[in-house]
C-alpha cells in the first residue's frame, strides 16, 4: 500500500467523526469526574485527536497497538464501544477490562491493543514485541506504539528503537509530543519533558531509524506520514518514528485536569462570534477539530449541516454510552483475587 | 537409565517446546551459561535458526519484546542470564508481563518464560551470585519454577514453555554441569506439586534447586548419625504445593529450610510462615532457616564460604531441631 495523496470526503469524515467521539467522551469524563463517578488522576488526550484519528486510518484488523496513561484517545480511535470504556474508567464490571485497568490501564485486545502501561516507556517496549509477532507471523502486520515525549526519557524508548531498528522489525513509533507549551513540575503543573535533544525524531534517526516530525494537530499531515510509515513497515524495510506534535492543551496544564476552554462547538470553525475572548487562540490555531473542520469547509469537502449532524449523532451516541456505563454495576469485591492467571 | 548433564536435559526441554509449538521462540542466548555447557545449544541455533535470535546487551527492551510478543501470540522462552541483570528488566517482567492478563480482565495471555542464572558459584561477587526468586514471589501474577536436577529440568522447561502464563525460571550455576537419569522420551512435570526427594521420618527438610543436591548430601551425613531426613523439593514456588509440605511436617514434626535466598523475607521465610500457620500443631521444635545472611556477596573465598548455607550448615540445623523436645 503506498501513500495516499491526500484523503477523501469519506475517509476525512470517517476521521471527523473520531475525532469527536473522543473530545466528546473526554469533556463527559471531566463532568463525571466532577460528579465524583470516579476518584482516581486521570489523563485527557483533548487536542490531540488528530494523531490517532489519523493513525487508526491507515491500520488493518490484525494490527497491534500500544499505548499509555493517556490511552481514551487511542482506544476509542480503534473502534472501542465508548460505553465500555466509561464503565472501565468508573471501574465498573461491564468495562472493557472489567474494571481492573481503569483509566490508567485501559486497553481493548478485540481490537489489537496489548497491555496498557502507565510506566511510560513500557508501550515501547511491548509494541517491540507487538512487532516481533508480525515479523514471525509474515503477513505484513505492524505493531503501532503511541507514546509521549516523556516516554524517551526512560533508556527502555532507546533500547526498543535499537532493537527494532538491527532486526528490521514492523515498529511504527508513534511520538506524540505534547509538551509546547507545558507547565512543568517545578510550577505546579503536569512534568514537562527533559530531553537535550534538540528534535526528538533526531533520536530515532540517530538510530538510521526513518523519521518524520509533523503538526500533530493536522490530520493530513499526520495521516501522509504514517501512511508512508506503515507501507514501509509493511514492505518489511524496519521501524519508522514519526513525531506529531501539538501544543500542550489549557486544561491539562494543572495537575487535575479541567475543562478550561468549555464544551467544544463545532459552529465556532465558522462563526468566529461564537469563540471566547479568553481562548481565543486555542480555538482558532490549536484545536484539532476545529482546525479540520476548516479545512473541509475550505475544501467544500462537506458542509456545514454535515458536520452539525455528526457532531449530533455523536453526542447522542455518547449520551447513550455514559447512561450504560452509570447504570452498569460494580464488580463484586472477592473477584479481586480471580484471574491471577489464565 | 541414560545419564546425561543439567544442560543437556534442559536443551532437551526447549527441543521438545520448538517441536510442538511453531510459534516458540527462544530471545536471548546462552541459556546455559558461558561455560563449557553452552555447546549443546547449539542444536537448538542449528535446527531452528529463525526461531533463536541473539539480542544486544538491552535486558528492559528484549524482555518487554518477550513480554509483548507472548501478548500477540507468541510464545517465548527469553534468557536474561545471571539473574542480577534482570533487574534491568523488572519493569517489563513486574510491571508488564505480571500484571497484564489481571488488568486486561482476563483478555491477555503471557505466555513467556524469563530464564536466569542464580546462585552462589563461587567468585561470582556481587553482581553475578543473586538469587532473587523471592522478589519475584513478590509479583502476584508470574510463574516461579527452579529446577534441581537433570529429570526436573527437561519437564519442567517443557511445562513452562507451553504454559500460557508468564513464568521466571531459575537455573544454578552448579547445576549445569551435574549429571543425571534422564528419560528420553518427552515429558512435562506439572507445577505445583513438590517432589520428595528423599523419603525420611525425622525431620523435613526443604530445599530448592541447587540446595536439593546440597540437602540430600547433608542427609547422607545425617543418615550415618541415626537422623532420618525427608528432603522436600517444591519444584515451582508459584504454584506452591503446600499439601506435600504439611504432610511431611505432620509425619517429622520437625521442619528445616534451606535457600540461598536472603534470610530476610527470602523463601525460607514465606515456608516457614506456611507451616507455622496451617500446620504448627505437628511441630515438635521451632522452625530452624539456613539461608544467605542479610549482606551483598563478597568475591573473597573464605568471605564467600561463611555466608553460603552448606551441607555442614544444613546437618547442624538438623541437629539442632532433633535435639529441641
Amino acid at each position: 500500500m503506498a501513500a495516499k495523496p491526500g484523503l477523501g470526503k469519506t475517509a476525512s469524515l470517517r476521521i471527523l467523526e473520531r475525532m469527536l467521539v473522543i473530545r466528546r467522551f473526554e469533556e463527559s469524563l471531566v463532568e463525571m469526574s466532577g460528579e465524583k463517578l470516579f476518584k482516581s488522576h486521570y489523563h485527557l488526550y483533548i487536542g490531540q485527536e488528530a494523531t490517532a484519528a489519523a493513525v487508526v486510518e491507515s491500520l488493518r484488523p490484525d494490527d497491534k497497538l500500544t499505548t499509555t496513561h493517556r490511552n481514551h484517545g487511542h482506544v476509542l480511535a480503534r473502534g472501542a464501544e465508548p460505553g465500555r470504556a466509561y464503565a472501565e474508567i468508573l471501574g465498573r464490571a461491564t468495562g472493557l477490562n472489567g474494571g481492573r485497568g481503569g483509566t490508567l490501564h485501559m486497553s481493548d485486545p478485540d481490537r489489537g491493543f496489548l497491555a496498557t502501561s502507565s510506566v511510560v516507556g513500557g508501550c515501547i517496549g511491548l509494541a517491540l514485541g507487538g512487532a516481533y509477532a508480525q515479523q514471525r507471523r509474515g503477513k505484513g502486520g505492524v505493531s503501532v506504539a503511541f507514546f509521549g515525549d516523556g516516554s524517551l526519557e526512560e533508556g527502555i524508548s532507546f533500547e526498543s528503537m535499537n532493537i527494532a531498528a538491527l532486526w528490521k522489525l514492523p515498529a511504527v513509533f508513534i511520538c506524540e509530543n505534547n509538551g509546547a507549551g507545558a507547565t512543568g513540575s517545578s510550577k505546579g503543573g503536569f512534568p514537562s519533558s527533559l530531553i537535550s535533544a534538540p528534535r526528538l525524531a533526531g533520536i530515532a534517526e540517530s538510530l538510521a531509524i526513518s523519521s518524520k516530525q509533523v503538526d500533530g494537530r493536522d490530520v493530513d499531515a499526520v495521516h501522509a506520514a504514517v501512511s508512508a510509515g506503515v507501507a514501509r513497515c509493511r514492505s518489511g524495510k524496519g521501524p519508522v518514528f514519526v513525531e506529531c506534535i501539538t501544543e500542550r492543551w489549557e486544561g491539562s496544564k494543572p495537575m487535575w485536569p479541567e475543562l478550561s476552554t468549555g464544551i467544544t462547538d463545532v459552529s465556532m470553525a465558522w462563526d468566529a462570534g461564537q469563540v471566547p475572548v479568553k481562548f481565543r487562540e486555542w480555538h482558532t490555531h490549536q484545536d484539532p477539530i476545529l482546525l479540520f473542520v476548516r479545512k473541509l469547509l475550505r475544501k467544500k469537502l462537506v458542509t456545514r449541516e454535515a458536520i452539525v449532524k455528526v457532531d449530533r449523532e455523536v453526542r447522542a451516541r455518547d449520551a447513550t454510552a455514559r447512561r450504560f456505563a452509570v447504570s452498569s454495576p460494580m464488580p463484586h469485591g472477592k473477584t479481586a483475587l480471580q484471574r491471577v492467571f489464565a | 537409565m541414560r545419564k546425561i548433564t543439567y544442560s543437556q536435559a534442559f536443551v532437551e526441554g526447549l527441543d521438545y517446546c520448538m517441536r510442538k509449538m511453531r510459534n516458540f521462540s527462544l530471545v536471548g542466548n546462552e541459556v546455559m551459561g558461558l561455560g563449557p555447557h553452552r555447546v549443546h545449544l547449539e542444536r537448538i541455533w542449528k535446527t531452528y535458526p529463525d526461531r533463536v535470535r541473539f539480542p544486544p546487551t538491552s535486558e528492559a527492551a528484549f524482555s518487554a519484546l518477550a513480554a509483548g510478543a507472548a501478548m500477540s501470540g507468541e510464545h517465548v522462552f527469553c534468557h536474561l542470564g545471571a539473574a542480577s541483570f534482570s533487574f534491568l528488566s523488572m519493569t517489563s517482567i513486574a510491571n508488564e508481563a505480571a500484571t497484564a492478563h489481571y488488568a486486561s480482565g482476563g483478555k491477555i495471555k503471557v505466555p513467556v518464560v524469563f530464564h536466569m542464572l542464580h546462585g552462589l558459584r563461587i567468585g561470582g561477587g556481587t553482581q553475578h551470585s543473586v538469587s532473587p526468586q523471592a522478589m519475584y514471589w513478590n509479583v502476584p501474577g508470574l510463574q516461579i519454577v527452579l529446577p534441581s536436577c537433570a529429570r526436573d529440568a527437561k519437564g519442567l522447561v517443557a511445562t513452562a514453555g507451553l504454559s500460557e502464563n508468564p513464568t521466571v525460571m531459575f537455573t544454578h550455576d552448579l547445576l549445569i554441569g551435574l549429571e543425571g537419569e534422564v528419560p528420553e522420551k518427552d515429558y512435562e512435570i506439572p507445577f505445583g506439586k513438590a517432589d520428595i526427594k528423599r523419603r525420611g521420618k525425622d525431620v523435613t527438610l526443604v530445599a530448592t534447586s541447587w540446595m536439593v543436591q546440597v540437602s540430600l548430601e547433608a542427609a547422607k551425613i545425617l543418615a550415618d548419625e541415626g537422623i532420618d531426613v525427608e528432603v522436600v523439593d517444591p519444584r515451582t514456588l508459584v504454584p506452591f504445593d503446600k499439601k506435600t509440605l504439611i504432610a511431611s511436617v505432620a509425619k517429622t514434626g520437625r521442619l528445616v529450610v534451606a535457600d540461598e535466598t536472603h534470610l530476610s523475607c527470602g523463601v525460607t521465610a514465606e515456608i516457614s510462615a506456611i507451616v507455622a500457620e496451617e500446620a504448627f500443631q505437628y511441630l515438635k521444635a521451632p522452625i530452624l532457616r539456613v539461608a544467605r545472611p542479610d549482606v551483598p556477596t563478597p568475591f573473597s573465598r573464605p568471605l564467600e564460604d561463611f555466608i553460603t548455607p552448606t551441607k555442614e550448615k544444613i546437618a547442624d540445623a538438623v541437629r539442632r531441631v532433633m535435639r529441641k523436645p
